[in-house]
């Protein structure tokens, strides 16, 4: 017997996909898709219900929640992106050297840099780093990629660690071919497979601790229409009270995210690890 | 006492091993000491301006940078601008912030607060077990859950009750606790009356929090349980103690859990600090009044800086060791990779 947690990966990795396209289009296109201004306030509007003039409703001050769903995507987007583009590339440089060359290099990053970052809950050092520098959402942004390239380096270092090893490597070093040529030419092609299945979770990640911080107070400040903002604001009882549909869109906006990156993941994972797909 | 030389050389090799991991957590706990102690020279600007605000006088500021040190240099060298602007290497000695901070900890201080004047020390010291409390329940809630879902998920491989325990599951990894804390607010207090919406004062108002916090960690352990059971139900020794007419009960029970729960024990290990730190953001939910409260509205909300540094040293520290404690109990557990 197979279970959808064996066999439909496939199906969920698809659904995954077309999530995210949804979202990208979203995001890119949203004057066009938002229905109404994100800033716009009219307190004679306030808690309404989903109807065919506010799909989603609208919140304690009578923002549309549509628009500002569909804007969030944006932010939302904007810093997994960035977040997961700088901490990759960090992240393969320095794992890609401490496996390359072991020795004291890999020594001090591996047994010293990856332990000091691996001491600190990732979310913990993002909080107080933004907390020390001040909130914003490129302060935001610096936060995630100095806590999310450690996963990054740790991977590609393994990586490289086994595929150095490799005669075709060997082979290339016979030749006479240069250190970086190696690196670049020889051994990250073939060790960068895992690091899109890492990337794909790091955007879950990102997404999520982007709204984590604003949830707090630490990241977009409030007028701006990030997912973790919303839910900050429609909290309190009051609202919840009148329009829990202010809390629950945006809710399932992050959970849906989420759930899109994690299974691209996971399905990339196991397209990628075939013993995995044997189970 | 004759022992062989394998078994002196292994002995060396454990010795040898324990030591260097000693080294490494030293090197550790002391660079993230530094790099808390140094948080504070982030602050834009001048941090008695931030506190104080910008109305406060000469006298004020100069009195609040004296109390709180912050007339020292920051760290054993600078690089301030002369009156032309230009940078110039600078060396301050040993009598500098950093140090300053280090002798405190030393002394069991952690300074005083910016905005009442209290021992950073006592205000955490008065909210770390409600925090502990909360991480502990968090933790038993998600075994509770996760025990019982994984092994019947495992061992009803491919049924209805395995995919609805994997939709579950994931739901609960994809949802984040300020999502799911305000729902639960919404069911419980607002509309069934059943529980409160916040604060810490019957046994109950743990309920809430304690769900919202160990939610995402059940949906984690409950799939590990269930891929750790169906791996080990393919082993030879399942199949020695079926032949041996034990019942399939005891089998599961006794034999599969008992080997399929050591991945699960790192993980809760390594998960206590992810409570520990997602903790900050369900006690902001619940108005829980434990470190992360104390964090978050005394310490980043009002810019009380001496707090926020206390706070994430304990928080960081307590990581570490719990880290190191599940590395201890794995180990304990799986005699394969005591050594190395």
């Amino acid at each position: 017997m197979l279970s959808v947690a064996d066999v439909t990966m496939n199906r969920l990795t698809i659904i995954g996909l077309i999530i995210v396209v949804v979202l990208v289009i979203v995001a890119l296109f949203a004057p066009w898709i938002a229905t109404y201004d994100v800033g716009a306030t009219d307190l004679s509007m306030r808690y309404l219900g989903p109807s065919a003039a506010h799909w989603f409703g609208t919140d304690s001050t009578g923002r549309d929640i549509f628009s500002r769903v569909v804007y969030g995507a944006r932010i939302s987007l904007k810093v997994g992106i960035i977040v997961v583009i700088v901490s990759a590339f960090i992240g393969t440089i320095l794992g890609a050297i401490a496996g390359y060359y072991g020795g004291w290099v890999d020594r001090i990053v591996s047994g010293y840099v990856f332990n000091v970052f691996l001491a600190f809950p990732g979310l913990l050092l993002a909080i107080a780093m933004v907390a020390f520098l001040g909130a914003g959402l490129n302060k935001l942004i610096l936060a995630l990629c100095i806590i999310g390239w450690v996963g990054y380096a740790r991977l590609i270092r393994g990586q490289v660690l086994k595929v150095r090893e490799y005669d075709f490597v060997q082979a290339a070093r016979a030749l006479g071919a240069s250190d970086a040529r190696i690196l670049l030419i020889h051994i990250l092609p073939n060790a960068i497979q895992p690091l899109i299945v890492q990337a794909s979770l790091g955007m879950a990640g990102a997404v999520l601790s982007e709204a984590a911080l604003s949830f707090l107070g630490l990241g977009v400040p409030p007028p701006a229409p990030s997912w973790g903002v919303m839910i900050e604001e429609a909290r309190d009882l009051s609202t919840l009270q009148a329009a829990p549909h202010a809390l629950i869109f945006p809710g399932i906006a992050i959970a849906l995210t989420v759930l899109a990156f994690n299974f691209i993941g996971d399905g990339l994972r196991e397209y990628l690890d075939p013993r995995q797909r044997a189970r | 006492m004759l022992l062989s030389a394998g078994v002196r050389t292994n002995i060396r090799y454990r010795i040898f091993g324990i030591l260097r991991r000693l080294l490494i957590l030293l090197l550790v706990v002391w660079t993230v000491v530094s790099l808390v102690t140094l948080l504070i020279e982030l602050v834009p600007g001048d941090p008695a301006v931030a506190v104080l605000g910008e109305q406060a006088t000469p006298e004020q500021f100069a009195q609040f940078r004296e109390k709180h040190g912050l007339d020292r240099p920051p760290f054993f060298f600078s690089f301030p601008r002369d009156n032309n602007g230009e940078r110039h290497f600078v060396w301050h000695g040993s009598e500098n912030r950093y140090t300053d901070y280090w002798r405190l900890l030393l002394h069991g201080d952690m300074g005083l607060s910016f905005r009442n004047d209290q021992p950073v020390r006592d205000l955490i010291l008065e909210r770390y077990p409600a925090t502990i409390e909360l991480a502990i329940f968090a933790m038993a809630i998600a075994i509770l859950i996760a025990i019982p879902l994984g092994v019947i998920a495992g061992t009803n491989r491919g049924t209805l009750i395995d995919n609805g325990a994997s939709v579950v599951a994931l739901l609960g990894i994809s949802l984040p606790s300020f999502v799911i804390g305000p729902m639960l607010v919404y069911i419980f207090a607002v509309k069934l009356h059943l529980l409160a919406p916040s604060g810490r004062f019957d046994w109950s108002d743990i309920i809430l929090p304690a769900f919202t916090l160990g939610a995402a960690l059940s949906a984690i352990l409950t799939r590990m349980v269930r891929s750790s059971v169906i791996e080990e139900l393919g082993e030879d020794y399942v199949r020695t103690a079926r032949a041996k007419g034990l019942s399939e009960r005891t089998v599961v029970y006794k034999h599969v859990l008992k080997n399929g729960l050591i991945p699960v024990v790192t993980i809760l290990g390594l998960q206590l600090g992810v409570l520990l730190a997602g903790a900050i953001i369900t006690e902001k939910i619940f108005g829980w009044p434990g470190l992360g409260l104390l964090l978050v509205e005394d310490g980043i909300n009002k810019r009380d800086y001496r707090v926020v540094q206390g706070c994430v040293l304990v928080i960081s520290m307590t990581y570490i060791l719990a880290n190191l404690l599940t590395d201890m109990v794995y180990r304990w557990l799986d005699p394969r990779i005591r050594v190395g």
